[in-house]
């Protein structure tokens, strides 16, 4: 339950005017913050005083608030969407902070994931890593009756926690190296663990790769930063099936 | 005095209603495969009406731009749609059919939707299914191997496909990749956070738009052959919803200031299970799945302002009211019933909580009868979101529950193509106000997004344009020039204002007016009120409002402002629209109309009819012409409905 008074807390927030300014941190204060405010209410507020007192509000992304769209992004106290496991920005709630604590808010930091302003970055890398085959080629109107393809319950499920992956970046801003594996592969694990997907599975795996490495995402190096920062816990394991699949595509392809 | 407009022409065939959309699909203009990559075609929204028409276009081989406002098109609102999708496919084999889904439907939709365009949706719903799977869209399977299937909001029948509590998500990711594949294949360039300002007309017809660039604040034309409004609802105009913080009305708004008429701009869907707001600052609600009312149990204290926690309050000072009012369907109610209820608690001043505008949702009963482990299997997810949010274990407390504004049924007014008052500019999914009536049932969103964007404009747009003369025009046409200087002039003047109140400030005030006043329960008096009230508000907006930071830039507050601006005139179009319809139907509840028993009075006599609305004013002055579409009803007849 929230209480009258609320706390205050000083907030370090990476402040760059645009893509090619020079950032830095900059001091705000967050006064009678209360315990049932998400994190994003909180900076609205921090945002409100800013406006009335005619500075420039913390530009972030955001949409949905509650933890489906991967809009928001933000890097707090050094954890992608914060402390809490599991969970997005917006979904993390103020009753996890205490008064007189300091935070530190940074946007997703990446080659591949250019600042755009203040907490705002472009991650339209992830767009075009689909774009190389995330996809299963069925034209509108071709296809068949929906219960003539069986799908295991099993297979289908697992496809599912795969597919979960809501492209917020947090696996890429976790990861030392800025590796987008992560996300890649619950993409190339989602269609590959359906019958619907075998067709293309190892044109996608190729092509998919490529292009991450395109858009100059680091290497992997296993050491699942990005799983444990991942707010819907997309699991290892797709990366160590992308691994497989991308071997043995590359052999074959020889 | 009201009257029908030639404007308002429904263009649906006749004939056997089960043969209306064959014949039609014949009887349309084709154009020639090798001449569709000479036409473009302009795509407003990236969401499950957008993307799919952007794909399915791409994939015929026209020319399409798809623009969004968003970083990425994947994040488009329908995104967060939690419980399913219908289809007529019957496989649960329990009577389901195409022609009971089109009955549910245009019953559901208390008699305000037109039969054609429901059955159309009815026969398309099983495509959508067929095709969702083939791009890999991971519906809840049986262990057979088959796809499983719910029943959904009240439904008699399992027609409703699923994917655990993110049905919306995946369906958007299938349309998105489809999208995308035809992005790397060149068939669809796409314009992310691009923000549409302007529709561009050339000699009657829509020919382009006139967007922002949200990082540079570049004002950009773009020119085509027709364009395509997948843009969503309106339910932001009540700050408080379960919309995304930028769903907003602009595009639609903008179109209809150019000539689209806004058709039924007062049917609203209010969701009675969201978690209640818990402050001032609240941002946002979220809805919580309605199959909770299953095994939960609604009440209030009877005491009002009885303080004490709500274990403390025994059995014999609880009402459980819906079970107390509506024995048969006790907490199972409709929506709008069970919503309006708890407001009506509230407002009694018996509301529980912190902020008093709360109803409890308890399991206790279910827990004991039940026991814990197949209440945390049936619901557990849920139990978990709400404890993220509340930081209260719904194990051990009562939910507090509270309605929210959800849906829009209203929105621009198309022709059976799809195709607004405006030729050539079409609209697609919650945008445009088609089939869901005065109320929409459950999983009913999805199926209409997709069923308008992979089936039905890829057919209708094709005639359009194989039946108009489309002579080429470019972006250094004087329409563009003259929108583009209207549009940078609204911006300049925005910013120019510098005023003391923020932009949330008012729309906070005018989202107070209208849940207040506009929203599950109105009356006369409280809307001529909102009416008053929002007026003065706009007046403010434009002598008060503070917005900061430059056009050229990435700037939210620039943003939020031409959006609040146009919901301060929505707003007022929905309060007048509320005010002329003298009954009550679906989501629209007028406290004059109803029956003894406190239920929704139609009046079919006089209002068995499409409000559409011509806008009338200028660029100051919000003014309004009302016309009307009549409603027959040659297949489902006109009934009152009972839940007691």
């Amino acid at each position: 339950m929230a209480e009258a008074k609320g706390m205050n807390l000083s907030l370090k927030i990476w402040r760059q005017a645009g893509p090619q300014a020079p950032g830095s941190f900059l001091e705000h204060q967050a006064k009678g913050v209360t315990p049932d405010m998400s994190f994003l209410e909180m900076l609205d507020v921090v945002n409100e005083e800013l406006i009335r007192s005619g500075k420039q509000p913390v530009e972030f992304d955001h949409d949905c608030r509650e933890g489906i769209c991967g809009a928001c992004s933000m890097v707090i106290n050094g954890n992608p969407h914060g402390p809490q496991q599991a969970t997005t920005t917006c979904q993390l709630h103020m009753r996890h902070f205490k008064d007189g604590d300091a935070i530190v808010i940074e946007p997703f930091r990446a080659r591949a994931f250019p600042i755009v302003k203040d907490l705002v970055v472009d991650r339209s890398a992830f767009d075009r890593i689909q774009g190389a085959g995330g996809y299963i080629s069925a034209n509108t109107g071709a296809a068949q009756d929906a219960n003539a393809i069986l799908v295991g319950k099993k297979e289908s499920d697992r496809a599912f926690a795969s597919a979960t992956c809501i492209g917020c970046g947090a696996c890429v801003a976790a990861c030392k190296n800025a590796s987008a594996a992560l996300f890649v592969s619950a993409k190339l694990s989602h269609l590959a663990l359906l019958p619907q997907g075998q067709v293309e599975r190892e044109e996608r795996v190729v092509n998919m790769v490529a292009q991450m490495d395109a858009e100059r995402f680091g290497a992997c190096t296993n050491t699942g930063a990005c799983s444990a920062s991942c707010p819907v816990e997309i699991s290892l394991e797709n990366i160590a099936r992308m691994n497989r699949d991308y071997a043995k595509a590359s052999l074959k392809r020889r | 005095m009201a009257q029908v407009s030639s404007k308002l022409s429904a263009n649906s065939p006749t004939g056997p209603i089960e043969t209306r959309w064959e014949k039609h699909k014949f009887n349309m203009k084709l154009v020639n495969p090798a001449n569709k990559r000479k036409h473009t075609i302009l795509v407003v929204g990236t969401g499950l009406a957008g993307a799919s028409a952007a794909a399915s276009l791409a994939e015929l081989g026209y020319k399409v731009k798809a623009f969004c406002i968003h970083d990425s098109p994947r994040r488009a609102h329908s995104i967060a749609a939690q419980g399913g999708i219908n289809a007529a496919k019957n496989y649960s084999n329990d009577g389901d059919s195409v022609y009971r889904l089109f009955y549910d439907t245009v019953k559901g939709g208390d008699f305000r939707s037109r039969e054609s365009n429901v059955y159309r949706l009815a026969q398309l719903s099983t495509a959508i299914i067929d095709h969702s799977v083939a791009l890999g869209v991971p519906f809840a399977r049986e262990y057979g191997g088959l796809l499983d299937n719910r029943s959904f909001g009240g439904a008699q029948v399992s027609r409703t496909f699923y994917a655990r509590g993110q049905t919306g998500q995946q369906l958007l990711l299938g349309a998105y990749s489809s999208m995308m594949r035809q992005v790397s294949k060149g068939g669809v360039e796409l314009l992310p956070r691009r923000e549409m300002l302007d529709l561009v007309q050339v000699n009657g017809t829509a020919r382009g738009i006139t967007v922002r660039n949200l990082v540079t604040g570049e004002i950009e034309s773009h020119a085509g052959d027709a364009v395509v409004l997948a843009t969503g609802g309106y339910g932001h105009v009540y700050y408080l919803s379960t919309n995304a913080m930028n769903s907003n009305a602009t595009a639609a708004w903008r179109c209809h200031r150019r000539g689209a008429y806004f058709a039924n701009p007062c049917f609203t869907q209010i969701h009675p299970t969201c978690i209640p707001r818990s402050g001032h600052y609240q941002s946002k609600l979220t809805l919580m799945s309605e199959s909770l009312r299953n095994d939960g149990r609604v009440w209030v204290p009877k005491e009002k302002g009885d303080k004490r926690k709500p274990q403390e309050i025994p059995e014999s000072e609880r009402d459980y009211y819906l079970e107390r009012i509506y024995p048969s369907f006790g907490n199972l109610v409709p929506r709008d019933v069970a919503s309006r209820q708890a407001k009506f608690r509230v407002d009694e001043g018996r509301g529980v909580g912190q902020t008093g505008e709360a109803v409890y949702l308890d399991f206790a009963d279910s827990i004991k009868r039940l026991g814990k482990d197949l209440v945390v299997e049936k619901y557990g997810n849920l139990f978990d979101m709400y404890e993220k949010i509340t930081g209260e274990n719904p194990y051990e407390w009562p939910m507090r529950i509270y309605p929210a504004v959800h849906y829009t049924m209203g929105g621009l007014w198309v022709d059976y193509n799809l195709m607004s008052t405006i030729p050539g500019l079409h609209v697609l999914g919650e945008a445009n106000f088609s089939d869901h009536g005065a109320n929409r049932l459950g999983a009913s969103a999805l199926m209409q997004g997709l069923a308008d964007g992979y089936f039905v404009i890829p057919y209708t747009l094709g005639n359009y344009i194989a039946a108009n003369p489309l002579p080429k025009v470019e972006t250094s046409h004087a329409a563009f020039q003259a929108s583009k200087e209207e549009v940078a002039q609204r911006l300049k003047k925005l910013l120019n204002i510098n005023g003391s109140k923020t932009v949330d400030e008012i729309h906070k005030q005018l989202g107070d007016v209208m849940w207040q006043r506009v929203g599950m329960s109105r009356t006369a008096a409280g809307l001529k009120t909102a009416i008053d009230k929002i007026r003065v508000l706009r007046q403010q907006f434009w002598t008060e409002v503070k917005v900061t930071g430059e056009n050229n830039f990435k700037n939210s507050e620039l943003e939020k402002a031409g959006r609040v601006a146009d919901f301060l005139e929505l707003g007022e179009l929905m309060a007048q629209d509320a005010l002329i319809r003298e009954e009550s139907c679906g989501g629209h509840f007028r406290e004059e109309f109803q029956t003894p028993d406190n239920e929704a009075k139609r009046n079919d006599e006089a209002f068995s009819h499409v409000t559409g609305w011509e806008f009338a004013g200028t660029a100051d002055k919000a003014n309004w012409n009302e016309f009307r579409e009549p409603l027959n009803f040659e297949y489902v007849h006109p009934s009152q409905r009972s839940y007691k």
